[in-house]
């Protein structure tokens, strides 16, 4: 089994620490290598390779090391159709498997540790045409942790070593091959060839090469066309030490990042945005290792659909970085993505309020402060709703109810707080929220003028807009979006007509706390409140 | 600091050691019998007769020569006068009043020197607070104790408090711990005006002066700054800034890699800033053991926000100013062509010490310092520009170089009261331990394995390397810190330890069962049988001599038939 899934390699200072249980090491080691079989078998179209890429950082995790030299059969797709040893790619039945003629076998860069992602080969101890036999030290690794002798498992020829030493490849790439008699070298040779001009992307600086260019859409051949967009002047690129080690392990290409940190520096935060968020690391390293790899076309689009690949930009279009406020909400935008949220709908009648506005407008009162009022009011009596999950694990009861309202203004968005709004008077509100907005436009809100809400109103009635959904700010329970009040026909339960303002209410709710019924009830609630709108003045 | 390793290289005569002290009747064990060969070739053959000889006091040729040098006074006002009251004149004055000399102490600026108030000792509440920030920031180590902790923050302010208090405390502890024994603590800078004469006082008042039968100075060294660089104590500043923590850059870039930029480089990350480490010479960490800075540089630098640039000047650093960033130039070592330009938040500078010694009036006794150093003889006895000793002088601690430590210059100070007192004393360099208390901390004592290996061919012996590891250790384990390797490297012949290197979990105090035996001349063969609690991180070191192999006698004669 082990031979034809090409795993040549075993650590040497592994297998010597933990010698007191060998046995049990490989009986797991071939239980994954069975594992491992068959999940190949089952997944034997092309486009399956991506889902098994996704499940080796499953298995290195179980078992330290060799998973993940398993893992290296997503790399036999890449070898020239010319080689017999492809058999298994190209034929996925077991009995051809079991009738491999070839002995040309591919030494991996095995994973040393779980963190291991890329291994440099400090050197080796055997040179090419070197005869080999099983437990032998071919080779020393230094992983993230420490340096390892890698031994070979089978008897050969060093016929070809593609990774010399001082260069890093990544996990599971082939950094040798391994021939079984003398007569095969010149083949393994020829192999080793194709390999090292196909396998150099693997090494940390992608840099493009012929396979590259020959992939119908390298995603990461647009620094040219992006530089004179992205230049402001003569200075170079600056990137923070964090950055740069960021973006070597997502592997996303620096001088294609516009920096936002001081002096236009890349900052980590720049790296995280241009590769996405938390994209697994090994999911996407492979993903570019596939793609350049000749791949088949079929997977090509699935490889430039990979997070880390940025469409190279059209010509003329300009690039303008984000204010810091754009950063920011950038940031919360992608990280409300980790919370479920669902959205529940309401049509309220307004009359009653339409009335009360009328009457409060001249004393100063908004329509906001109404609604925060009405919100909070309702929040009151609905604690579950005010919420927030913090951990993902228990309910944060928040004691005051601080309804934060969202507001544009130039180019950004903010969200002033109305602070214990079911305590303040409606006029107070008002009051309140009228300096919140003048210090909002004067950028002059302190933190705790903008963070320390616990619901969120969100309003683009006054556009004519009558319904729209909301995304949940990080740290909140649940978000109201409000839409514009509108006459509308009514039927009764008489069966009369009659025509009554109503306004469509959606809150965006974190499902992990606050349940459809938990949300239907409190919607309920805060539609009386408004709909007997005197209640606001008390 | 550099310089203070390059001590290893003095010569050893290991089979004359035992004979020697079976001789000298006094301080047998710390007399080890290691010429200092500080690059002054002269001093050692002008004094190497001494060396071997004098087992007893100060030597005839030494108090013959006193009546030709200048006119001594014939009474004192001090038995023993010290210049500079830090942590090395500190110790010279605790031990002198043990052995009754009356003692004067000169101190120009604070009493505690730079280690307790612009080194060891503040870096120390720093890294306090590294330590910890980084245990609660870890995740992983937190979930693999069971331990939920919400995000951990810290005070910038309170940190500097810590760091700031600790000082003052430790420097009144000092203080009254000399007032208490009766040490006169005179105020001014000293200046030595003839044989056994000092003058001190302030800038702008009458100076005094005062005589004493022997004088010590202990001026200590202020942070070296390369041209080039400007200091504005902002953004580019040395350690004697950092400490007092006035602002946490985003990026800093540290320039040099030893001991004080990597403990730096430690509490900036620990609390949120990147680092950037400049480094001439090749390898970072130079001056550990190549392997110990290789599994460091592993643990430390790798993992964290930090890069690095080596084989580099940095030739000029501009502060930041005109609403432009630090900018540091980057020069190749080698070829000096300008190779990169940083932009940077701020720049530390940790390219060692510079010793000071200005204004000591050396040369009103014909004395030129070494590129700045006091030149002293193995017994820490001033060398004249003639290669003479000046009698009745001597010099501890970074000022003269040997051994930029603390614990080093108070262990030359003691040596130094028990030479005047009349037990004639050598202070063994090479079991003097070193520690750089990172997270986790590195320590050493002796050679380094390049170090014995030179000496090892060079004196036809074999050395032999052992090795233990943090991860067999129970209570490492226990910590979550297995992280880490203890090395020993002997002479299997005899089993005398030539150097113990530790990194991982309290280095710094593990170190001291192996320098101990290195003072004291302990065998691995007597010292394997020592008994360790368990579960305790000393059974590291137990494990390490357990591990050693020592030839028996059977199978070196063997060898040699």
């Amino acid at each position: 089994m082990q031979t034809q899934l090409g795993s040549a390699v075993f650590p040497r200072l592994l297998r010597r620490s933990l010698s007191y249980i060998p046995s049990i090491l490989y009986s797991l080691h071939s239980l994954l290598n069975l594992f491992h079989f068959f999940r190949f078998l089952s997944n034997s179209s092309p486009q399956s390779q991506k889902h098994k890429e996704m499940a080796s950082p499953f298995l290195s995790n179980t078992i330290i090391s060799f998973s993940s030299s398993l893992s290296s059969s997503s790399s036999l797709p890449r070898l020239a159709p010319s080689i017999p040893f492809s058999a298994i790619r190209s034929k996925s039945t077991p009995r051809r498997i079991l009738t491999v003629r070839s002995k040309i076998r591919e030494i991996f860069m095995p994973a040393l540790s779980s963190t291991m992602t890329e291994g440099k080969i400090v050197s080796w101890v055997k040179s090419e045409g070197d005869v080999l036999s099983k437990g032998e030290s071919v080779v020393v690794v230094e992983s993230d942790k420490a340096d390892m002798d890698v031994e070979t498992f089978y008897d050969g020829i060093l016929a070809a070593i593609v990774v010399g030493e001082g260069e890093t490849a990544l996990v599971g790439a082939a950094i040798g091959v391994l021939a079984e008699t003398e007569d095969e070298i010149a083949e393994a040779k020829a192999k080793a060839a194709s390999k090292s001009g196909a396998s150099t992307p693997s090494a940390p600086p992608p840099a493009p090469t012929p396979a590259a260019a020959s992939t119908p859409a390298p995603p990461k051949s647009t620094p040219a066309p992006a530089a004179p967009t992205v230049a402001e002047g003569p200075t170079k690129t600056v990137a923070t030490p964090y950055a740069k080690k960021l973006a070597k392990q997502h592997k996303v290409d620096i001088e294609s990042v516009v920096g936002t940190g001081p002096y236009g520096r890349i900052t980590p935060e720049d790296i995280e945005a241009a590769a996405g968020l938390s994209p697994s690391k090994k999911n996407v390293g492979l993903a570019v290792v596939v793609e350049t790899k000749h791949a088949a076309p079929a997977k090509a689009p699935a490889a430039s659909a990979a997070p880390s690949s940025l469409p190279p930009p059209v010509p003329g279009s300009t690039v303008v970085p984000f204010t810091t406020m754009q950063s920011a909400v950038s940031k919360n935008m992608v990280e409300s993505l980790s919370v479920p949220t669902f959205r529940v709908g309401y049509p309220v009648t307004t009359d009653a309020l339409d009335a009360l506005y009328e009457k409060v407008k001249p004393k100063g009162v908004t329509m906001t402060a109404l609604l925060a009022k009405a919100a909070a009011m309702a929040l009151a009596q609905h604690p579950v709703v005010n919420s927030s999950c913090k951990d993902g694990k228990s309910f944060t009861y928040n004691s005051n109810i601080n309804i934060a309202v969202a507001v544009a203004i130039n180019g950004g968005l903010i969200t002033p707080v109305l602070q214990d709004a079911d305590k303040l008077d409606l006029y107070l509100l008002s009051q309140k929220w009228k300096e919140l907005v003048e210090k909002a436009r004067a950028k002059q809100l302190q933190p705790q003028e903008y963070n320390s809400g616990t619901f969120t109103l969100s309003n683009l009635g006054m556009f004519g807009v009558d319904r729209f959904d909301a995304i949940l700010p990080p740290g909140q329970g649940a978000i109201m979006a409000v839409g514009a009040s509108k006459p509308t026909v009514v039927a009764d339960a008489e069966g009369f007509f009659s025509v009554k303002n109503k306004m469509l209410v959606n809150v965006t709710a974190d499902h992990r706390i606050i349940y459809g019924a938990d949300l239907a009830a409190f919607l309920q609630t805060f539609s009386k409140i408004v709909e007997n709108a005197e209640s606001l003045t008390l | 600091m550099h310089s203070t390793l390059s001590f290893s290289r003095a010569t050893t005569v290991p089979t004359t050691n035992y004979a020697f002290h079976s001789q000298s009747p006094i301080n047998l064990r710390f007399c080890g019998l290691r010429r200092e060969a500080f690059g002054i070739s002269i001093l050692t053959r002008s004094s190497s007769g001494r060396v071997r000889l004098s087992t007893r006091g100060r030597s005839k040729r030494i108090s013959a020569s006193t009546g030709n040098n200048g006119t001594p006074p014939k009474s004192f006002d001090y038995d023993l006068i010290i210049i500079g009251a830090g942590v090395g004149g500190h110790g010279a004055a605790l031990h002198a009043v043990e052995k009754g000399l009356k003692t004067a102490i000169i101190e120009g600026d604070v009493v505690g020197g730079t280690c307790v108030n612009r080194g060891c000792v503040p870096s120390k509440a720093l890294l306090a607070v590294s330590g910890r920030m980084r245990e609660l920031q870890s995740e992983h180590h937190m979930k693999a104790l069971g331990l939920q902790v919400s995000a951990a923050g810290y005070d910038r302010q309170g940190v500097a408090g810590h760091a700031n208090n600790l000082a003052s405390e430790i420097r009144s502890n000092l203080t009254n711990s000399m007032k208490a024994l009766g040490v006169d603590i005179l105020t001014g800078f000293g200046t030595i005006v003839g044989p056994q004469k000092v003058k001190y006082g302030k800038v702008g008042f009458t100076d005094n002066v005062v005589t004493a039968k022997d004088i010590i100075i202990a001026t200590g060294s202020v942070p070296f700054v390369p041209k080039g660089i400007e200091v504005d104590g902002k953004t580019v500043i040395t350690s004697d800034h950092a400490l007092k923590l006035e602002f946490v850059p985003d990026w800093i870039a540290i320039v040099g890699s030893g001991y004080i930029g990597l403990e730096f480089s430690d509490v900036y990350t620990a609390l949120g800033s990147e680092v950037t480490f400049i480094e001439a010479l090749d390898q970072l960490m130079p001056g550990f053991d190549p392997e110990i800075s290789k599994l460091a540089q592993r643990v430390l630098i790798n993992p964290r926000k930090i890069d690095y640039h080596t084989g580099v000047f940095a030739t000029k650093i501009t502060p930041a100013r005109d609403g432009k960033p630090v900018i540091i130039e980057l020069t190749d070592a080698k070829t000096k062509e300008h190779k990169d330009t940083l932009e940077v938040d701020a720049a530390l500078i940790a390219t060692g010490r510079a010793p000071f010694t200005n204004g000591l009036g050396l040369e009103n006794i014909n004395v030129v310092t070494q590129r700045g150093f006091v030149p002293v003889d193995e017994r820490m006895r001033v060398i004249d520009a003639n290669g003479n000793l000046v009698p009745h002088l001597y010099c501890i601690g970074d000022a003269n170089g040997k051994m930029m430590l603390a614990h080093a210059a108070s262990a030359q100070g003691i040596s130094v009261v028990e030479q005047v007192t009349g037990r004639d004393h050598v202070l063994n360099h090479l079991s003097v331990p070193a520690a750089c208390f990172t997270h986790p901390e590195i320590s050493m004592v002796g050679l380094t394995e390049p170090q014995a290996r030179e000496k090892a061919v060079k004196e036809g012996f074999e050395i032999s390397v052992a090795k233990t590891s943090f991860k067999a250790n129970t209570k490492a384990l226990a910590e979550n810190e297995g992280e880490g390797l203890a090395k020993l490297i002997y002479r299997p012949d005899n089993g005398e330890i030539l150097g113990v290197h530790i990194f991982g979990l309290h280095a710094a105090d593990l170190i001291h069962e192996a320098s101990n035996a290195i003072a004291l001349g302990t065998r691995i063969q007597d010292i394997k049988f020592a008994v360790h609690a368990h579960p305790t991180l000393s059974e590291v070191l137990d494990e390490l001599f357990k591990s050693a192999k020592v030839l028996d006698m059977k199978t070196l004669r063997k060898m040699k038939s």
